[in-house]
């Protein structure tokens, strides 16, 4: 402690020496990768997050305004007790300037309160709910990737679109799934399909027969499935299992990420509807990103691990472009920037923190279609940013009245 | 005499003057510590302390295994952090109401667990959690799977800002040691003597009149009053309330807490609970890391010193 202060008033003299013109706190640009290391979500952000982040600050050039950019990282083991008490030891001890990742809802409005607070940045990327930038939005807050809006609304409105005018959900019984159908259901009747019906089951669950026998007994064209991880993977093995899709219906995941599609195979999976940021096999540009990335990670990175480098990227480039690592005036900077990079051409960040970039409805292929690991979707329909996302104006977030 | 003292006669609580310098000594260390080591994790860790030890009243003392403590933490947390956040009440009123909600709770439980023993005992406690995990997941004030997040940290008494962590700590701290005096108190009183002998022998302890079942409430109660405190004091601390804190794993996880520390000695599960949340928070960059170590420590704990760290120190020394 008394080390640290000596450091920091070392750090202060120097800072207030004329000579010393940029203004980062601490003499060093922090980042804080906080994300889920060995639960459920650990494939799909987890270390090749950090990973991410790294070749971020890597393309960057290592520095910022001179000074020098580092990676951090912590396993919040998906608790948002753990993750808000993490994010504020970083904050109050080791002068982390920004946090990025944040998978699941839970953790990512516990953190971005804390950043609020602590005036710090947080950019949520793994995170699904749109509460974040809603009621809960905060002015040093950011969603980057997607959220369940957008998931729903890209679902609905192109699944209807491309023929699937008849629903039935399959939901999980608590808050999430409730908002996630009834979202849906609003958007496949705006677009003038027809809601069947809609069947509850607990969470979590591991038994989806009869859910999914009064799913086919409906005679729905699309099967929706307003549920997450483990949940969402059981029913679409079982749905296979049951010859669902060979039956001529068809699945619409409305939370589901490449990784799920790797975990479950092309068998189970093939013809279902997704909507998803980001894959890595759009163009050139994504193809040769991701296959970096595979050297070091493994595996081909998933929309929240592209998200997590092009928040880091694009953080680097606002406190560049602010001259501070100040949370307020970098924010303000990065609502005025345009967003493009590997993850995204064209982003704009509205000014309830969302991200707006355009996204993509995907089908995937069938196991002869496929040409090997990681070759998994079809891109059915490119969604356009203003579209794919909620109106701020309507968003309920109190920063933008 | 040392500090984890699991004694089986009553003792005095005079002063001597080594006794004082212990004392002046512990406050002493408690004092300087936030100054060393970070305090959001000196509170958390006093929080999980307390869990520990009142969860130990009823697992060291009462001899009967609950499995459904998670249901009095986490709906004190619950209760404060709505209470602070929605209803703007000062922190000691919300603690307050918290750690009535816990014991009537328990109560509640108690009435309809306390008949059975052992496995059954367990299995009931941990049924009627699951039920009070569902309510928290269902009901609308409790933000379901997201929690209720941002809960500020009103002044104490409507004047004391404990907005810093400084101060915050100390407050805790005196929370805590109450807590713990409580948990003592319980141990080496009459009544703690009378729950002991029912753990002994269930039979003997009727056949020398006592009315079992009403001590057994009674500790079960008192343990769900103090875990309730524990659990609203860290909703204060870390200002959000999750599933985390009521979920059938954090029930796991203090059972953990007082086997690794020693069941039965009346400080040894604050002991096991330091170990096992210091793991969590250091080895966390590590990520599963975490689990496999304390899962090994366990094991080793299980086949090399079953009374816990504790209580095999008190078996080394005692001999």
């Amino acid at each position: 402690m008394l080390k640290r202060l000596a450091l920091a008033a070392m750090v202060g003299g120097l800072a207030a020496h004329p000579a010393a013109a940029a203004e980062i706190s601490d003499d060093a640009v922090r980042i804080g990768v906080l994300t889920d290391m060995a639960a459920v979500y650990a494939d799909l952000s987890g270390k090749g997050s950090v990973i991410a982040a790294e070749m971020a600050v890597e393309d960057f050039g290592g520095k910022a305004l001179g000074k020098p950019v580092t990676v951090i990282s912590a396993d919040h083991q998906n608790k948002a007790d753990i993750a808000a008490a993490k994010a504020r030891e970083w904050i109050d001890t080791q002068g982390v300037d920004m946090i990025t990742d944040l998978v699941t809802s839970s953790v990512a409005l516990a953190v971005s309160e804390v950043g609020r607070e602590k005036n710090r940045v947080t950019m949520v990327v793994g995170a699904a709910t749109s509460r974040l930038t809603g009621k809960d939005c905060s002015p040093v807050g950011f969603h980057w990737a997607y959220d369940t809006y957008a998931l729903a609304n890209g679902t609905g409105t192109a699944v209807v679109k491309n023929g699937g005018d008849s629903w039935f959900f399959i939901t999980a019984d608590y808050a999430f799934g409730h908002s996630l159908e009834s979202d849906v259901s609003k958007i496949v009747e705006a677009n003038g399909g027809k809601v069947l019906g809609a069947v509850r089951h607990p969470f979590p669950s591991s038994d989806f027969a009869s859910f999914l026998l009064q799913a086919q007994a409906s005679g729905a064209k699309i099967i929706g499935l307003a549920n997450a991880g483990a949940d969402t993977i059981n029913a679409i093995k079982q749905a296979s299992e049951f010859g669902i899709v060979a039956g001529g219906q068809n699945l619409a995941g409305l939370l589901m990420f490449v990784t799920d599609i790797h975990s479950l195979g092309l068998k189970s999976a093939q013809g279902l509807y997704m909507t998803t940021g980001w894959y890595w096999d759009l163009n050139d540009e994504t193809r040769k990103w991701a296959a970096r990335f595979e050297e070091k990670a493994g595996n081909k990175p998933t929309m929240v691990q592209v998200g997590v480098y092009s928040s880091v990227l694009n953080y680097l480039k606002a406190v560049e472009q602010a001259g501070t690592d100040e949370a307020t005036a970098v924010s303000t900077t990065l609502k005025s920037m345009q967003i493009d990079d590997v993850f995204a051409k064209g982003g704009k960040v509205q000014p309830n923190g969302r991200m707006a970039h355009d996204m993509y409805l995907a089908q995937v292929k069938s196991p002869a279609e496929s040409k090997g690991a990681w070759d998994y979707l079809n891109i059915a329909r490119t969604i356009p940013g203003d579209e794919a996302f909620r109106d701020p104006a309507a968003s309920g977030c109190p920063l933008v009245n | 005499m040392s500090l984890f003292d699991g004694g089986y006669t009553i003792r005095r609580f005079a002063l001597s003057p080594r006794r004082l310098a212990l004392w002046i000594l512990t406050a002493a260390v408690l004092a300087s510590l936030p100054f060393v080591v970070y305090p959001v994790f000196l509170m958390k860790a006093m929080c999980f302390m307390l869990f520990a030890c009142a969860f130990n009243l009823m697992l060291g003392f009462a001899g009967l295994l609950s499995f459904g403590h998670a249901a009095f933490f986490g709906t004190a947390s619950y209760v404060v952090a709505h209470a602070l956040k929605v209803w703007g009440l000062t922190p000691e009123l919300a603690v307050a109401l918290s750690v009535l909600a816990a014991a009537f709770l328990g109560l509640l439980f108690g009435l309809v667990a306390i008949r059975r023993q052992g496995i059954y005992f367990a299995m009931i406690t941990l049924a009627l959690s699951q039920m009070i995990f569902f309510f928290a997941l269902q009901a609308p004030f409790t933000g379901g799977e997201d929690g209720i997040q941002g809960v500020t940290r009103q002044p104490l008494f409507g004047v004391i800002d404990i907005s810093n962590n400084l101060t915050l700590y100390f407050v805790v701290l005196v929370v805590f040691l109450f807590g713990l005096f409580v948990v003592y108190r319980t141990v080496h009183s009459p009544f703690g003597q009378i729950l002991k002998a029912i753990r002994e022998s269930e039979p003997r302890a009727i056949s020398l009149g006592y009315r079992v079942d009403h001590y057994k409430l009674t500790a079960f109660v008192i343990s769900a009053a103090l875990s309730g405190l524990a659990g609203g004091t860290k909703a204060l601390i870390v200002q959000v309330a999750s599933l985390t804190d009521i979920g059938w794993q954090m029930s796991g996880e203090v059972i953990l807490m007082t086997l690794l520390g020693g069941m039965g000695t009346v400080f040894g599960p604050a002991v096991g609970a330091v170990v096992v949340v210091t793991l969590q928070n250091y080895l966390n960059a590590f990520g599963s890391l975490v689990s496999i170590v304390i899962g090994v420590i366990f094991v080793i704990c299980v086949l090399l010193f079953r009374r816990g760290i504790v209580g095999e120190i008190q078996a080394r020394i005692g001999r």
